[in-house]
């Protein structure tokens, strides 16, 4: 088994990282009891990845600390603020969907982050489950449900086709990748008797960048909370 | 099955207390469907869900820490630690459920200010080190608080302190070790482990409520065995567990009165000042508004998901139906 591409291991490890932090930002925030509990499993699920992935290729703590921003490759997609909890459901639905077939790929395949992606794929059908089932709810629950996860779905679509793009030493048939997922939230966003988005309004910008160290403005300041400890205490142990 | 009309129940009501104190005598435990009188049950009510109010309010002060955590490995314990209190809250407000009173009911009085959570909480996390300083002192407390509570005479609170002990004990020796490692790490850091201990000794000594000549429950709990050992025993037996653990910390307890009694075989410890606890439980800690604020908030803003999930219930059921 040959070693892993550092760029392959540092892109799922920066969105597992980032996506679990602003999880992690629910914390005491959430609407019920049990999503307290199940925001914050998802959130150490996404933890304990983003540890393996970014362990192979270096110290985690430097990486998830000492990097500046440029330097992360998460897609920009899991950086974006929380908001609303039909925001934060319609990415779980977007990124669960993408990572479920992607750790699929690669638990199937003999690279070196097959170990890791099967471990993982098994957490991330419950985050998919999971998902799947708020969509149903809010989708399908009230008028202001269904207009607040419309409204989560068409913000976040822009930020999706990044998921896409290809990474160096990262295995995948993206075409299939990019097919499943658009079948998948279809399927699902069909059954909650809401609309597939298109596209970005005409002329409208879609994101892209964040695997080459280009984020959103949010993201420096998500970084600056996470990392200010950490680095106001240079060399010290935790 | 009982087919007692409501007025001859009333005739028998001597039988069944009989067989309620016998129950509560032969140490065996209460279970939701026996009879109870009304008041051990309102004392129960009123108990378990300040317990489990503490649990989610408890959330809070340690949650502000998560996204500031300074390794990863320290952010998926607190993590961890933060989801565990939410589970917590869950089993101890299905225990009040036992007892006829939901969960909505008692988080509606929690969020109008007519039920309490512990006082503990009403202080504010302004290091790194007071996660390990709650984890350590606050954890410390309630275990020693919740652990007789594992043998309470009533069946379903008392298993769910089983399960809610094991964890917390988890709990404690994480915060013990949190604060090691400061104490152990460089000067800034043992100089930020001393103040949080300086800072949460003496509210942590407060945890376990007023001296027993003047708390007001006391007495009859004990009588029903839903208290087992007076306040002062226990804050007692906690000091005489700290201070060795703080020795071995390499921290210094606030208190210069703090000695060992040989002819008590316990350490004596200096007057606790009762005047801030009865402030705090007036609503006058440094956090009482802002907590309640923060739950109010999460669960104002999270109304119309719950409302979506009844109305999907509601729907789905039918459809099934």
């Amino acid at each position: 088994m040959s070693s892993p591409s550092t760029a392959a291991a540092l892109a799922l490890g920066d969105d597992a990282l980032v996506l679990s932090h602003r999880l992690g930002e629910w914390a005491g925030h959430a609407p019920v009891l049990e999503e307290d509990v199940a925001l914050a499993n998802i959130a150490l699920d996404l933890l304990g990845q983003a540890r393996l992935l970014l362990s192979l290729v270096g110290d985690e703590d430097e990486l998830a600390y000492l990097r500046e921003e440029r330097a992360f490759r998460n897609t920009q997609l899991v950086e974006q603020e929380r908001g609303d909890f039909a925001h934060t459901i319609a990415r779980q639905l977007y990124f669960s969907t993408y990572q479920a077939l992607l750790y699929g790929q690669l638990a199937d395949g003999m690279g070196p982050l097959a170990p890791i992606a099967a471990k993982a794929a098994k957490e991330v059908a419950y985050h998919r489950d999971h998902a799947e089932h708020w969509t149903l709810r809010l989708g399908d629950g009230t008028p202001e449900s269904h207009d607040r996860m419309q409204r989560g779905l068409d913000a976040l679509w822009r930020y999706t086709g990044e998921l896409f793009e290809p990474v160096d030493g990262l295995e995948v048939d993206t075409a299939a990748l990019r097919e499943g997922w658009q079948a998948g939230i279809t399927d699902v966003i069909e059954r909650a008797t809401l609309t597939v988005p298109t596209g970005p309004r005409r002329g409208g910008w879609s994101a892209g960048g964040g695997r080459r160290g280009i984020h959103t403005e949010v993201f420096g300041r998500m970084l600056a909370e996470m990392q200010h400890l950490h680095r106001s205490h240079p060399g010290a142990t935790w | 099955m009982t087919t007692m009309a409501p007025d001859t129940e009333a005739a028998y009501e001597p039988a069944l207390e009989a067989a309620f104190d016998a129950t509560v005598a032969a140490d065996e435990r209460v279970e939701p469907r026996d009879w109870m009188p009304d008041a051990y049950r309102a004392s129960l009510v009123r108990q378990i869900a300040q317990h489990a109010h503490s649990e989610i309010i408890g959330m809070q002060p340690e949650a502000n820490w998560i996204t500031r955590a300074p390794s990863l490995r320290r952010k998926a314990i607190l993590m961890a630690k933060v989801q565990d209190e939410a589970g917590h809250g869950l089993y101890l407000y299905s225990a009040a459920e036992t007892l006829g009173t939901s969960r909505d009911e008692l988080l509606d009085k929690l969020h109008a200010g007519r039920q309490r959570y512990s006082s503990i909480f009403n202080y504010p996390t302004l290091t790194w080190a007071d996660v390990g300083a709650i984890g350590w002192l606050v954890d410390g407390a309630a275990i020693t608080n919740q652990v007789p509570l594992c043998r309470c005479s009533y069946g379903p609170y008392a298993r769910a302190m089983v399960r809610i002990c094991k964890e917390e004990s988890f709990h404690q020796r994480q915060g013990y070790e949190l604060l090691l490692a400061l104490s152990r790490g460089t000067p800034a850091q043992h100089a930020m482990a001393q103040d949080a201990v300086d800072r949460w000794w003496w509210p942590s000594l407060m945890m376990f409520g007023p001296p027993d000549d003047e708390s007001a429950h006391s007495a009859q709990s004990m009588a029903w065995r839903i208290k087992r050992h007076s306040n002062d025993e226990l804050r007692q037996r906690f000091v005489d567990i700290c201070v060795p653990q703080a020795e071995a910390l390499g921290l210094t307890l606030p208190d210069p009165d703090l000695t060992w009694n040989e002819e008590r075989g316990a350490y004596d410890f200096g007057p606790i000042d009762w005047s801030e606890f009865h402030e705090v439980l007036r609503g006058n800690g440094p956090c009482n508004e802002q907590r309640i604020a923060q739950r109010r908030r999460a669960h104002d803003e999270g109304a119309w998901v719950r409302e979506a999930a009844s109305a999907y219930a509601a729907k789905h059921g039918e459809a099934r139906a």
